[in-house]
């Protein structure tokens, strides 16, 4: 059975994040514990709240450092909501910036739309190739944000560079912003596949078969 | 496209059942919460609300458990409100299972209380909840709206339209507008509270209280709700959620 760490560190609702993953048949694991989240299939970065709560409470379980190890690796890592943030250079909150994890080049920013936070189900455009939208159609997916990378992380990629660049999913508030990214072993989701019912259960069994 | 406007069936609870009479098939009166969301969820759901309406602290306690239960079985998101009092309670709920909590009462009394929780689990977590009814002659506030606690019984004096602004500056990520004077009437949502809250708040808002009708839910969202919620018309199966949502989207409204 495929093992899949939640990494804990106290960030808000993430029993819904174990019990969705399990419905999609993994075996699940709510810990900080670095050699079962060094030795889990999947690591899933959760996050709900301030930019820089969130970077603190990774930090304080050595969150930081378990990510690029596993990413060094090649194991997988999958972020939901202000985890895909934080895989960022760097986020905005009330005019500070904070320093992301700067897993992707890219900033974090407050959505310019009429009505912020942007809360609910919207569409999605997932690239030709997506591994984690395979099967899901048109669905739409739950958000809940007021902060987003609005520019492509592909872009400082482009050209004669040897890195391969990251899939973007896109999605629209307001402007467009990424609401997926796929790179190798990381991805990572700015909606809550965990709360995005039947769809979301797809694109978490998808990532869960990708663990091999 | 844009974000989808949002179907939201409420349920009051007590002491683990669903008050209010509930009549579906096969379940009794008082209706077991989790099941009654799984059926929400099945018809399409976008969002459920518990509204806990328990009398003591044991009843309290079991509504964590109905909480934690829907939270494990269902998967679209889940806001509790009734008798959030503190930054603990929040936290409580929050570990629940629940993604959003519902202030109504206590803010009143002490508005921090909302600053203190968006400062702690950010603002998305936040629905302030305002009972509003509309109010005339000498006790009649600015916008002609009032602010009231007790189910609408008792006037607060605060004027509606104020504090739903004031609430979403202190750090509510969402505003659940109630009307009571529209509550139970099925005869519609008050869409002219709906446009001078709408007008004065940036934040998604919940349009409550009138629902009769899909007609009612379509008319809401073109009076600006990002997300409309009823419970009477859901519990005694006048609509489905379903057919709710398909007025809506023939309408050509952003439907899921």
């Amino acid at each position: 059975m495929t093992r899949v760490v939640v990494l804990d560190y106290g960030s808000g609702n993430v029993r819904s994040a174990v019990r969705a993953l399990e419905r999609v048949g993994a075996e699940v694991e709510l810990t900080a514990d670095p050699d079962a989240v060094l030795a889990a299939d999947g690591l899933v970065v959760p996050g709900v709240g301030a930019f820089s709560a969130v970077m603190d409470g990774l930090r304080s379980v050595r969150g930081d450092m378990l990510v690029e190890r596993r990413l060094a690796g090649g194991r997988p890592v999958l972020g939901i909501c202000v985890g895909l943030q934080v895989m960022f250079t760097s986020g905005e909150e009330n005019g500070r910036t904070a320093e992301g994890l700067g897993q992707w080049p890219g900033r974090v920013e407050r959505l310019d739309a009429p009505v912020v936070p942007h809360m609910g189900w919207s569409p999605v455009r997932a690239p030709a190739g997506s591994v984690l939208f395979e099967g899901v159609g048109d669905e739409r997916f739950y958000f809940v944000h007021s902060y987003a990378v609005l520019t492509d992380p592909g872009a400082a990629l482009a050209g004669d560079n040897p890195l391969t660049p990251p899939l973007v999913t896109w999605a629209d508030h307001g402007s467009p912003f990424v609401a997926a990214v796929e790179n190798g072993a990381l991805s990572a989701t700015q909606f809550h596949p965990e709360k995005s019912g039947d769809a979301g259960a797809q694109l978490l069994r998808n990532w869960v078969a990708s663990l091999g | 496209m844009s974000v989808a406007v949002r179907v939201i069936p409420c349920l009051d609870v007590a002491d683990g059942r669903v008050v209010k009479g509930v009549n579906f098939q096969g379940l009794r009166d008082a209706g077991d919460p989790v099941e009654l969301a799984h059926r929400y969820d099945a018809e399409g759901a976008d969002e459920l609300t518990f509204l806990d309406v328990s009398a003591s602290a044991e009843e309290r306690a079991t509504t964590m458990e109905v909480v934690s239960r829907t939270a494990e079985e269902v998967f679209v998101p889940l806001t509790v409100g009734g008798g959030v009092r503190t930054v603990e309670d929040v936290d409580r709920l929050l570990k629940a299972g629940a993604d959003k909590v519902g202030v109504n009462t206590a803010a009143i009394a002490r508005p921090e209380l909302l600053a203190e929780i968006a400062e702690r689990f950010g603002r998305q977590v936040l629905v302030l909840s305002v009972d509003a009814r509309r109010v005339t002659g000498e006790t009649s506030t600015p916008s002609g709206y009032e602010v009231t606690t007790h189910g609408g019984r008792r006037g607060t004096g605060i004027d509606a339209v104020e504090w739903a602004e004031r609430g979403a500056r202190l750090g509510a990520g969402e505003i659940l507008l109630n009307s009571m004077d529209a509550d139970g009437t099925t005869g519609g949502f008050d869409l002219e509270m709906l446009d001078d809250v709408r007008a004065r708040v940036d934040v998604p808002l919940i349009a409550s209280g009138g629902a009769g009708e899909p007609e009612h839910f379509t008319e809401a969202a073109r009076h600006g709700a990002d997300a409309v919620l009823a419970a009477s018309v859901f519990h005694f199966r006048t609509l489905t959620v379903g057919q709710v949502k398909d007025h809506m989207r023939a309408a050509g409204l952003p439907i899921r």
